[in-house]
């Protein structure tokens, strides 16, 4: 199977790889996949409680090229967006800009669940959650 | 002398043909263009020549007859009609085949198909080793049971199952024996009458020929074996097999059989110690490097291991000059891990993160000090990119782990 370029940019360079503290309430984390299933994503943003906006985001991955690319990206994009503005990315988005084959959907499926995961268990920590039903249904 | 990028080293995929094989090959596309079958012209007798030629290459290197060899376009087709055309000509005798589940899919499908038009078959389990033990297909054998299939050497883990055993077995209860012997005819020693095998697949382009030639080995005396086609037509091939030979082809595999006879021993040797090598070094530098299938009993040139908290395909993008396989599901269209190392009992997370590296005639050991430092590199950082493994430097038992979407 043939990369695309912006998948073997992101997986040459991955953006933003690391970990904040869990235990730190301006950081929520989002732990998505299996291992058995051949990806886990794990994927943390650091959010300004006063303004809630995210200021910094991280992630680890083990899977494909495709879902390291499509976590890295998400981080990118993260960056700077308010938490509502984040709950919005779709993983169709991240299909279009890594022109992920068909085969290949479900990364991006897993980096979005990895951002609402992540961004439910920071609303979680802060006592904010609004829809937690909604924000389940998607972790 | 400088390393050419890419490095194949996926030689049981496919092996590049020898340039001596293309040699001898090349006189046939132009020249000695003849129908081996051209009973009364020059260039049909030139063209027979070159086949019988061939047929005794081939029958040397596994022990046999020239008249047992019947060429096929490959080892699928070989195992096809193998299979079925031994339950077609032996169904009233019973409808019973014992095969293993590790076997190559042309001999799974092929039994799969055979079992939707009422023949029974039992898939023999494998041992964590990936070998299987004689005395499961002793207790497996009823008095239905007309063939058994058991490959010689595996394409994923590269393990060589007894053989000689269940042949000894088989014919002690009349029954025929098939073996697949793809991956290791030409790489380890066999015998048909040593071993006691009935039927043999044989392919070309596993052992330094070209693609699209194979031969099916099918004995002639004690038993007398005979088939049902599966092709009909001008009734070549003692009418097992029709359509006009593919003299240029078998000319190739001919002289690959009598190259890898020649030089077996020597050439195994050197491929064994090319794999000790890489084996010993990915262990020695890194932690969690697990071998997948029985070290011992293995093919020179196969090493499969898995790299625990590495994902294979992520770790074939970061090796990218040099041409592997994995058993990842990410890398097959089935999203399935190898089923082969499932069946060993490997667990799905180390199934999708192994590599199957394959040594062959060409290769040297340049070429495997430089793939142990991109793997090694690779893996490091890979696995400074993974979750799982940050989450066991931390102590966690991933297995305790409650995961998402399980």
């Amino acid at each position: 199977m043939a990369y695309s370029d912006k998948v073997i940019d992101h997986y040459n360079n991955p953006r933003n790889v690391g970990s904040f503290d869990k235990k730190d309430p301006s950081v929520g984390t989002g732990l998505v996949g299996a291992p058995e299933c051949g990806d886990v994503m794990k994927l943390q943003v650091k959010i300004n409680p006063d303004t809630n906006v995210i200021e910094d985001a991280k992630f680890k991955t083990f899977g494909c090229g495709s879902a390291i690319a499509s976590s890295s990206l998400a981080t990118e994009w993260l960056k700077g967006r308010s938490v509502d503005q984040a709950l919005e990315i779709k993983n169709t988005e991240i299909v279009k800009e890594l022109n992920l084959p068909p085969v290949k959907i479900h990364c991006s499926v897993l980096a979005e669940d990895a951002i609402k995961a992540a961004i439910h268990d920071y609303q979680k920590k802060q006592g904010t959650e609004n829809k937690p039903e909604e924000a389940m249904a998607n972790a | 002398m400088s390393l050419k990028l890419p490095i194949y080293m996926d030689n049981h995929a496919t092996t590049p043909c020898d340039p001596r094989v293309f040699e001898a090959m090349s006189p046939y596309f132009t020249e000695i263009f003849g129908n081996a079958a051209s009973r009364n012209h020059r260039f049909g007798w030139d063209a027979e020549e070159a086949v019988e030629n061939a047929r005794k290459q081939i029958a040397d290197l596994i022990g046999a007859f020239s008249k047992e060899i019947i060429f096929t376009s490959g080892a699928t087709e070989s195992d096809n009609l193998a299979i079925k055309g031994v339950a077609e000509m032996y169904y009233e005798k019973g409808d019973h085949i014992i095969t293993v589940v590790t076997e190559h899919k042309a001999v799974l499908d092929t039994c799969k198909k055979l079992e939707k038009r009422g023949f029974k078959v039992t898939y023999l389990p494998v041992a964590s080793d990936g070998l299987i033990s004689p005395d499961d297909v002793k207790n497996a054998i009823t008095d239905k049971t007309i063939l058994v299939s058991v490959m010689l050497a595996n394409n994923e883990i590269g393990v060589i199952q007894p053989i000689a055993e269940i042949g000894k077995l088989c014919k002690e209860r009349g029954i025929l024996f098939h073996t697949d012997a793809t991956q290791g005819v030409g790489k380890i020693p066999f015998n048909v009458n040593k071993f006691n095998v009935d039927l043999v697949s044989i392919s070309a382009h596993k052992m330094y020929g070209p693609k699209g030639i194979g031969a099916l080995y099918v004995r002639r005396k004690n038993p007398r074996v005979t088939l049902v086609p599966m092709i009909d037509g001008g009734g070549h091939e003692r009418g097992m097999r029709s359509g006009t030979l593919n003299v240029t082809g078998i000319v190739g595999l001919g002289k690959a059989c009598e190259i890898a006879q020649a030089e077996m021993e020597e050439e195994s040797g050197r491929i064994l110690s090319l794999r000790n090598k890489l084996h010993k070094g990915l262990v020695d530098e890194l932690p969690e490097v697990f071998l997948n299938g029985d070290k011992a009993h293995r093919l020179p040139g196969n090493l499969n291991v898995s790299f625990a908290y590495v994902e294979g395909e992520s770790l074939l993008m970061g090796i990218n000059d040099i041409a592997v396989s994995s058993g990842s599901a990410c890398t097959s269209a089935s999203l399935e891990p190898s089923y082969v190392l499932k069946a060993l009992g490997v667990g799905e997370e180390l199934a999708h993160s192994s590599i199957r590296f394959g040594l062959g005639r060409f290769n040297t050991e340049e070429e495997v000090d430089y793939a142990l430092n991109r793997v090694t590199d690779a893996v490091n950082r890979l696995r400074e990119l993974s979750p799982l493994w940050e989450m066991v430097q931390e102590g966690i038992d991933l297995r305790t782990v409650q995961w998402a979407g399980e």
